[in-house]
């Protein structure tokens, strides 16, 4: 008991021995009493103690999040203006009339330029900075500070910062690029120099977050394999090309999956960098949330931007089924 | 000879990066403190000729930044100890008992962390309409008083470092199973706690699109949802918004700076985003 006791008062940091959770997570199946059938008296009591317990959680998780869910799907299908008292169905017409729609088609494909573009940049420099600090190089913690800050300070002030640092006429980055001969790019004013001011702005934000999960993954792999790489003669490049990278590979298609995901769903950064003069805060660089937010609540045209929703969702849940396909074939 | 050369090489990679990353928080940091003449001088300088604190009290008179900054510590507090509440109670649950339903409840209640607030915030914006909670604090409260992942944190704790013969021990002496929860097991997992609450407050204080549509009042705004508005309305005064940034920016840079570890690792263990 003594030995329980103190396992149990001092728990052990997160992750660690944890990190490695199955999908679907395996039961717990030593000494456990049946269900239901021939339970007893205490059985039962002790069945009435946990939905007691999750009686709140699991109200607020309806109320707020599971109900909203199904609403975004029964709301696709309606026509809806937020004043008049009737719903009529309008079957598919809302998903027809999108696919003509040019504002939805352009933030589809901004959308989907931004999350190749950042994705692609964030996880290829957050592995080149990865690499040196996985193996715990001098100052590795002061360096994976620096690099993280910008993933946990929230978006609206560092897009604050990135505005003021893009300015077409005072900014400082057009000033460094003057001093190298280019420009002035009209980074905020023209459309794709604004979509790429995001960009910039958005590798820049996540890199740090891509970085941690890298180092995880490559301190996960044994020491054996690159020692046995030394060996052979392997070194450098081709030590990364034939050994390490073939090992992270599941790292990376995670990596690339979860940040693709996130990348969709790019919002904040837009909303304070790209307005335009007509006082549309997204107008220089349309992305799908806020076309959908721009619908629902300037045009309060709320089946449109649940259909509009409706699609964001579909594009999500197959990111994530894609995401699960990595994480099994990573646990087989 | 190389032998020498590769650290110092490597250093200064790591380290022109690490200025990257950072400058624009110094120069964020150096513009609100530089009076409005120096602001747009050109070329730019790094630091100011005659540093000023006087656009923080702009920030703060001119723009109601304190009523903001009020809104989004009251959002964040309340936010974290419903969170932590909420995810102790289920995750303890589910890290230990079984009854019927119990794994499906489970994954439903983890699979809806899939879905982005995003894709149902037009349905509850209308619920939280129905209920005049608009410009309330329940209603910017509302989607952040439970979390799919510290659900998750606290059932992988109590599962595997909190062993069942201490349940047992505490039956045997008679303690309810309600006991149990509140006196054996809570106290136990304080630093899991710790996590979900850190968690719980960075998602709240950096949450935009939700305050954004429920707070139409200005004095309901959180300060993510001032510095928006405000950097659109006073595009000439950046002394004065760089101060408001700075400010609704520190908060998360404090937690970070005390509580690094858990949020790394936490991030580490299951891709958190």
């Amino acid at each position: 008991m003594g030995s329980t006791a103190s396992n149990g008062s001092k728990p052990r940091p997160l992750g660690r021995a944890q990190r490695k959770w199955r999908w679907p997570p395996p039961r717990v199946t030593a000494g456990h009493t049946p269900l239901l059938l021939g339970a007893s008296r205490s059985t039962l009591a002790r069945y009435g103690f946990c939905y007691l317990m999750l009686a709140f959680p699991a109200l607020l998780f309806i109320v707020f999040r599971i109900v909203p869910i199904a609403e975004t799907l029964r709301l696709s299908v309606l026509n809806w203006d937020l004043i008049s008292a009737t719903k009529p169905f309008v079957g598919l017409d809302n998903f027809r009339a999108l696919l003509q729609d040019p504002n939805f088609l352009l933030a589809l494909s901004n959308t989907t330029t931004f999350a190749a573009v950042t994705v692609t940049a964030s996880v290829l420099l957050a592995l080149l900075v990865a690499l040196p600090l996985a193996r715990r190089v001098r100052w590795e913690g002061l360096y994976q500070l620096f690099y993280f800050l910008p993933f946990v300070a929230p978006t609206v002030p560092e897009a604050v910062a990135w505005k003021w640092i893009c300015d077409t006429r005072n900014g400082l980055l057009n000033y460094l690029l003057s001093l190298v001969g280019v420009g002035p790019v009209p980074w905020l004013i023209e459309p794709r120099a604004t979509l790429w001011a995001v960009m910039i702005m958005s590798v820049w934000k996540t890199l740090g977050y891509n970085m941690v999960l890298f180092i995880v993954g490559l301190r996960a792999i044994p020491a054996e394999y690159t020692e046995a790489g030394l060996i052979d003669g392997a070194a450098g490049w081709r030590l990364f090309r034939h050994i390490t990278l073939p090992l992270l590979m599941p790292t990376v298609l995670l990596i690339t999956v979860i940040s693709t995901i996130s990348a969709y769903n790019v919002f904040t950064q837009v909303y304070v960098l790209a307005s335009d003069i007509q006082g549309s805060p997204a107008g220089l660089a349309r992305v799908l949330i806020y076309d959908i937010f721009e619908n629902a609540f300037r045009f309060y045209r709320m089946g449109y931007a649940s259909a509009e929703a409706t699609i964001f969702f579909v594009i999500v849940l197959c990111l994530t089924l894609a995401q699960f396909r990595v994480l099994r074939s990573q646990t087989e | 000879m190389t032998a020498r050369l590769r650290p110092l090489l490597l250093h200064t990679f790591l380290a022109t990066w690490a200025i990257v990353m950072i400058f624009p928080f110094v120069w964020m940091l150096s513009t609100s403190v530089k009076p409005a003449a120096e602001i747009l001088q050109f070329p730019p300088r790094l630091l100011p000729y005659a540093p000023t604190l006087a656009n923080y009290a702009r920030a703060f008179t001119a723009a109601p930044f304190a009523r903001f900054f009020v809104n989004s510590l009251v959002v964040t507090l309340v936010s974290t100890v419903i969170v932590v509440v909420t995810s102790t109670m289920a995750g303890y649950i589910f890290g230990k008992y079984r009854f019927p339903g119990d794994s499906a409840i489970f994954l439903i209640l983890l699979a809806t962390a899939i879905l982005p607030l995003e894709t149902y915030m037009v349905p509850l914006y209308l619920t939280m309409r129905n209920w005049r909670w608009i410009n309330t604090y329940q209603g910017l409260l509302a989607p952040y008083l439970m979390m799919s992942f510290g659900v998750f944190i606290m059932r992988q704790y109590f599962r595997s470092a909190f062993p069942d013969e201490m349940m047992d021990a505490a039956r045997i002496d008679g303690a309810s199973e309600w006991r149990i929860f509140a006196s054996v097991a809570v106290p136990t997992a304080a630093s899991a706690m710790a996590a979900v609450a850190i968690f719980g407050a960075i998602q709240a204080w950096t949450a935009f699109i939700w305050p954004l549509i429920m707070a139409s009042a200005q004095e309901m705004y959180t300060t993510e949802v001032g510095l928006a508005v405000f950097q659109k309305r006073y595009t000439a005064d950046y002394g004065a918004i760089t101060a408001g940034a700075i400010v609704s920016i520190l908060p998360m840079i404090a937690l970070f700076l005390f509580f690094r570890r858990y949020i790394t690792e936490g991030i580490a263990f299951t891709g958190f985003r």
